[in-house]
């Protein structure tokens, strides 16, 4: 009877097929969460640069707090403080949301350091120009600040990718979930964390390059 | 004595040497002068070994410089370097800076090497200086501790690799002046630079290099007013 | 507004284990990171300096470390090494764990650090007759630790929120202690909420103390 169990325990076509959705939530999650929280953190940026004090006051020390966290306990605390005040998420939906915020305290970061890296002769330039406080953001700060940090934003977003698999421990099924459910079932521990594993890999790494190259050429 | 003999040095393909003989003599002040890219600074470097050569030999004092067994290490105490870039080691104060090599490479006490440290400072006009990281100093003062360090090894011949290219130019003076008062001690010297009127008024000898090669030798009045060379005149009546 | 009471109790009784947990939570991460400064360092000279399968084998381990998710690096750890007979405990998948993502960091950092130290020192110092040896120790590294400074203690700080994985492989550090009280009395909020407050005072002190030992340690 060896033949049959192995059969059952073996890893199949469908399994495959299961891990790629799998990634596929994983890449859906990743992609809401950074993207609404590179648009939260910028504007975060933004405060933090132009608020001084009151900023460093209030919207800081907050954002310090997603910093100083660990993820997988603010995705455990939210998850089970959205019912307290009567919100009904559903894992997907908390992991969005922390996953965002998390984004936005790290993108904030990135977005100050991307306004101050402009320097204020340049900007003063701007103006003296006779652009409008808003015509400098958008013409000389987005473009010359946001190629500054360009580098540093894809390494938060790659984190958040990466850091997107915490959002399993709510029984969010993404690709690390995913992978252990069959490796409870199949017994293959090695080929499907091998076929996980690669499947961030050949997503991270060349983006980081990408990334690194950029910067290379840009810092000439 | 410093003894090269039909010195070749290459780059990958780049023929940077194209047979070097030159002698200097102990005490003797010796400028190098011609366009960058015409290997006067590698030459330096291949005298204190810091470049391996490909043909010929450097003999410093009767000892082959690029021989085998030759204690380079040894060797280099006997010839003090000082670069275009300062090249002052920022986590470390003046002082600090001046007696590291002292108590490391010659095994001084503490005390000893800090000593001389100090005295070589004062030496270049930096006594007040001591206790200051190279941060909080001009480059030409930063220059000018270049030139203790290197003093503070008590070496017999000092190389000057284009010590004042880098400085803003009311630095240069003052680093200039330490190389003079160096001069006059009857410290031998090889001064690769671009200062002509240092050149003119401080060396025993001018020699001007042009494409690897050293076009033209000779005692100052020689180059600067007769120079026999096409080469030598163009570069001068260009720099001038 | 809440429709939820608040019982502080249960963890205030349970505070000296969490405590006790938190100080375990500090070990493995002050041994991941020892760990890591040394290899990291081994593995960005070997980068640096060589050629051939030493050098391709360091590559990959710098580039897994920072491409795929921590959580995937220590289920690696956990599960992915059983395949071949080797099952390591809670406290060593960690360990092990992040050791090899915090090595992979700290060797891009300490790459750079060594190529931010010009070639002139090295120089500079061999010509006053150093040898190679006294030329690193004297005056390159001091340098590099310097420029790497700040980036180890961000990895201390990651260190300290990476273990936190541990609670999903089964180790008793901070978080795992946590989910083993909150899963017993029911108080997930709560329980997490008091952990979340002593992972940042932890946080807090770290980078406190590495503010003040550098201080002391860099007057230029």
């Amino acid at each position: 009877m060896e033949p049959t169990i192995s059969f059952f325990s073996g890893f199949t076509p469908n399994d495959l097929l299961f891990l790629g959705e799998a990634a596929l939530r994983t890449l859906w999650i990743s992609v809401l969460s950074i993207s609404i929280g590179t648009v939260l953190g910028v504007f975060f940026g933004w405060i933090l640069f132009e608020g001084k004090w009151a900023a460093a006051l209030t919207v800081a020390p907050v954002l310090d707090i997603f910093r100083s966290v660990p993820l997988i306990i603010q995705l455990v605390l939210f998850y089970n403080f959205a019912p307290i005040v009567g919100l009904n998420l559903d894992p997907f939906a908390s992991g969005v949301v922390i996953l965002t915020i998390y984004t936005a305290a790290l993108v904030a970061n990135v977005a100050r350091g991307g306004i101050e890296a402009v320097g204020t002769p340049m900007r003063r330039a701007a103006r003296s120009l006779g652009m409008s406080y808003w015509q400098d953001l958008r013409h000389v700060v987005l473009p010359i600040g946001g190629r500054a940090v360009f580098p540093a934003w894809v390494g938060v977003a790659l984190g958040v990718m990466k850091d997107s698999a915490l959002v399993s421990v709510l029984g969010y099924v993404e690709l690390l979930k995913a992978s252990q459910i069959l490796i409870t079932r199949t017994q293959e521990p090695f080929l499907i964390l091998s076929i996980a594993g690669a499947f961030y890999f050949a997503l991270s790494y060349p983006i980081s390059r990408y990334a690194a190259s950029l910067e290379k050429r840009w810092a000439q | 004595m410093i003894q090269i003999r039909d010195l070749h040095k290459y780059f990958g393909t780049l023929h940077v040497l194209k047979g070097i003989d030159l002698d200097v003599d102990k005490g003797e002040v010796l400028s190098v002068i011609g366009a960058s890219g015409s290997g006067k600074s590698t030459l330096l470097y291949c005298i204190n070994g810091l470049e391996p050569i490909q043909q010929g030999s450097v003999e410093v004092d009767g000892t082959d410089v690029h021989a085998k067994g030759t204690d380079i290490n040894k060797l280099r105490q006997q010839l003090g370097m000082v670069f275009q870039q300062w090249n002052s080691f920022p986590h470390l104060t003046a002082l600090e800076n001046v007696a590291l090599a002292p108590k490391i490479v010659k095994g001084k006490s503490k005390a000893e090497a800090r000593e001389i440290a100090a005295q070589q400072l004062k030496h270049v006009g930096l006594g007040e200086k001591l206790d200051v990281y190279p941060s909080a100093l001009s480059g030409g003062q930063q220059q000018r501790l270049a030139i203790a360090r290197a003093l503070a090894m008590e070496p017999e011949y000092m190389l000057f690799d284009e010590a004042t290219s880098a400085l803003d130019p009311e630095l240069v003076g003052e680093v200039l002046e330490t190389m003079r008062m160096l001069a006059e001690e009857g410290m031998t010297m090889i001064c690769v630079t671009h200062e002509m009127g240092f050149a003119r008024d401080v060396s025993d000898r001018v020699a001007f290099f042009h494409q690897g090669v050293m076009e033209e030798i000779g005692p100052p009045a020689q180059i600067f007013g007769d120079a026999q060379s096409e080469h030598t005149r163009k570069f001068l009546a260009n720099v001038r | 507004m809440f429709d939820y009471n608040f019982h502080w109790r249960p963890v205030m009784k349970n505070l000296p284990d969490l405590l006790e947990a938190a100080l375990l939570t500090l070990q493995v991460a002050v041994l991941a990171m020892i760990l890591g400064i040394v290899i990291g360092l081994g593995l960005a000279l070997i980068r640096l300096h060589m050629r051939g399968p030493l050098r391709w084998l360091a590559s990959c381990w710098v580039e897994l470390a920072r491409n795929t998710p921590a959580l995937f690096q220590l289920f690696f750890f956990g599960f992915g090494l059983g395949a071949f007979g080797l099952h390591l405990s809670p406290y060593m998948i960690v360990l092990t764990g992040l050791t090899f993502n915090c090595a992979g960091y700290l060797a891009e950092n300490f790459r750079g650090g060594f190529q931010a130290v010009p070639d002139t020192q090295l120089r500079a110092s061999r010509s006053l007759g150093m040898t190679a040896w006294q030329a690193y120790t004297r005056i390159v590294i001091p340098q590099v630790l310097r420029i790497v400074y700040h980036p180890i203690t961000n990895q201390m700080v990651w260190a300290v929120l990476m273990s936190s994985l541990g609670m999903l492989v089964g180790f008793r550090e901070l978080s795992g202690e946590t989910q083993f009280f909150a899963s017993r009395t029911f108080r997930i909020f709560e329980y997490f909420a008091v952990t979340a407050v002593i992972y940042y005072v932890i946080v807090k002190i770290i980078l406190l103390g590495s503010r003040l030992l550098a201080s002391r340690l860099f007057r230029y």
